[in-house]
């Protein structure tokens, strides 16, 4: 029974943990790329949680698109609107990156001072929370109030189907993004920056187009774990602002700038969480990312996954 | 009109607490480069040190030593310095993003504590009747505010005048050439993390004479008031004011305080209060405008940064 009750624990830390990998990504990627710590980052995981919420309501406003949409695939606990709603919410967080980069980012990155960009960003991810809790208030927000039954299997394991699905997404976007990255064009593009803008811009490689990619690609991952953290937990407007320390903390784990060391250092960070909650309780949950983060810049700086500069 | 004089002694008071938080971190971000995102967790260690120190027992709680004002505020740059020092070990040998990343952890784990550790840091009830020095003389509130005033002043202008005379100094030139070119001091020998340290630790002991001033003038130190919030007050003020100038600090401060005050005044008297959530909301929302514009239009802050080459030179 002990037993079944700490691989349970293990078992949450990774559906957590396939969430904080997903953003971590996008921190990595803009880290790597755009160079600066993108302390925004987490307001595209709310912003993103928020337009699903949005469209959701909208669909349930009106009885045409309900019945255009159809109910829930049983047995989880959503169907096509919020298949929809994802869709809808990707365009508009990857919309709300652009715009931020053009109108503000791209600025500060000309003032050629790299922490112009890291304070801006911090600036702007309170403005963007408080225009969350200016349009929402405060209190959290539910996709869907029904009560998932779930699913036992193994020695006496518990998840729900939901928590599949959001395992599953992960999964699937993980492998599309590197299929991305190695088979195409524009990965191989965003991969020569990564080692070296110089020459990357003098063999022709579109600079500006790379970073648009960034962020889009960054923003759309951040929305889809907004979604999933919907679905699975709750929505509220300090979401993206509570995960930033373990997404950066994932980001440094797994080694800046690796995809797969962001998706492992994520797993790392979401199975500690998960464990540390056992050992010690839920009040200190959030400093484990921090004793993680503080452990691997002692001993192993360039992260697990990185090589040293 | 003594109402309006009243308020302006209490406002002026936080504005020169806020004014010496910001000259910290105007040394270490201004002078020396270095990123701290986790202004609120030295302020904050600063302010709980006073707490625990000076207020009288209290059942389940830390606390009764009776220990005077002087030497608490004393012992908050001191606790603050060390909580520097510590995270300063790892990260100040790497990028300048990584000290972003590990003080924001560091705040983020302070506020933590400040919200469990219920004997030390009262939880949310947080540290109440924190004693102002000679508060048996000045009984009196319009006196006692004035007469702290003078006190907070006093030290403002006494750690004005050291950072003025350390920034002048073969020591604060060295720091700025660091911060210019680390490979070129380093060709020089100039050993850049001895100095980034001694920044980072002094800047933060500053931040914690700030926190330690501030529990003792308001009497209360709570969770509440280790949000992440402040650190972004306090980067707005030193960038509005001119990071690298330490006149600027203080003039952001004083300026970014009262727009600050002003604005959740002028709100709480337009709103009805059932919009009290919306109207903070909005108050951050401002001051991140007001932020990302002096970024973008003007990001030299008001004053900007001088030319010195040395005390008594000047250079435009």
């Amino acid at each position: 029974m002990t037993l079944a009750i700490w691989l349970q624990s293990i078992l949450d830390g990774l559906v957590i943990g396939a969430t904080v990998s997903l953003g971590a990504i996008g921190i990595t990627l803009t880290y790597a790329i755009l160079r600066f710590a993108n302390f925004a980052h987490g307001e595209f995981i709310t912003w993103g949680g928020y337009f699903a919420l949005a469209v959701l309501g909208a669909v349930a406003g009106s009885q045409d698109l309900k019945a255009l949409l159809g109910g829930p695939f049983e047995p989880f606990s959503f169907g096509w609107p919020l298949i929809v709603a994802t869709l809808a919410s990707i365009l508009a967080a990857s919309a709300l990156a652009l715009i931020l980069d053009a109108i503000y980012f791209r600025r500060l990155r000309r003032a050629k001072i790299a922490i112009a960009s890291v304070i801006g960003a911090f600036g702007a991810a309170l403005v963007l929370r408080n225009l969350v809790v200016l349009g929402y208030g405060a209190d959290p927000e539910y996709f869907s109030r029904e009560i998932q039954i779930a699913i036992r299997f193994g020695p006496g394991l518990r998840i729900t189907p939901d928590q599949i699905a959001l395992v599953g997404v992960t999964a699937l976007l993980v492998v599309s993004l590197h299929l991305f990255l190695t088979r195409t064009q524009m990965g191989r593009a965003m991969r020569g920056v990564r080692e070296n803008p110089d020459l990357a811009s003098v063999s022709g490689i579109d600079v500006a187009a790379v970073i648009r990619a960034t962020w889009v690609i960054g923003a759309s991952l951040a929305a889809v774990a907004g979604v999933l953290i919907g679905l699975t937990i709750q929505l509220r407007p300090s979401i993206g602002f509570d995960l930033l320390l373990p997404l950066f903390a994932a980001a440094v784990l797994g080694g800046i700038g690796s995809i797969y060391g962001a998706v492992l250092g994520g797993l790392v960070i979401g199975v500690s969480e998960s464990l540390a909650v056992m050992l010690i309780g839920p009040e200190y949950r959030a400093a484990i990312s921090f004793g993680m983060l503080f452990l691997i810049l002692l001993v192993r700086p360039q992260g697990i996954l990185g090589v040293r500069a | 009109m003594i109402d309006v004089a009243a308020y302006l002694v209490f406002f002026l008071c936080l504005a020169l607490i806020y004014g010496l938080v910001c000259l910290g971190l105007n040394l270490q971000w201004g002078f020396a480069g270095l990123f701290n995102v986790g202004v609120v967790g030295f302020f904050i260690v600063g302010a709980y040190t006073v707490a625990i120190l000076a207020s009288p027992a209290a059942a389940d709680r830390v606390g009764g030593f009776g220990v005077p004002i002087p030497l608490a505020l004393l012992a908050a740059m001191a606790a603050a310095g060390l909580v520097a020092f510590v995270v300063g070990i790892p990260t100040l040998r790497l990028r300048e993003d990584y000290l972003a990343i590990a003080t924001f952890g560091i705040a983020v784990t302070i506020q933590l504590v400040a919200l469990n550790w219920e004997t030390l840091t009262g939880g949310t009830h947080g540290r109440v009747s924190i004693p102002r020095p000679l508060a048996s003389v000045f009984v009196d509130r319009v006196n006692a505010n004035l007469f702290f005033l003078a006190i907070t002043l006093a030290i403002v202008a006494a750690g004005y005048w050291a950072l003025e005379r350390m920034v002048r100094s073969p020591w604060g030139r060295v720091l700025r050439a660091i911060r210019e070119d680390e490979v070129a001091a380093g060709a020089l020998g100039k050993n850049a993390f001895a100095y980034r340290l001694q920044a980072f630790v002094i800047g933060s002991a500053l931040m914690g004479l700030g926190g330690g001033l501030y529990a003792s003038f308001i009497g209360y130190v709570g969770a509440d008031d280790a949000l992440p919030t402040l650190t972004f007050q306090i980067w707005v003020m030193l960038i509005v004011g001119g990071s690298g100038n330490n006149k600027g600090a203080l003039i952001g401060a004083v300026s970014v305080w009262g727009l600050w005050s002003f604005s959740g005044w002028f709100m709480a008297a337009v709103l009805p209060s059932a919009f009290a959530v919306r109207a903070g909301a909005l108050q951050v929302i401002l001051i991140g405008l007001v932020l990302a514009s002096v970024l973008l239009l003007r990001p030299k802050g008001l004053v900007g940064e001088e030319a010195v080459v040395s005390r008594g030179a000047r250079v435009k």
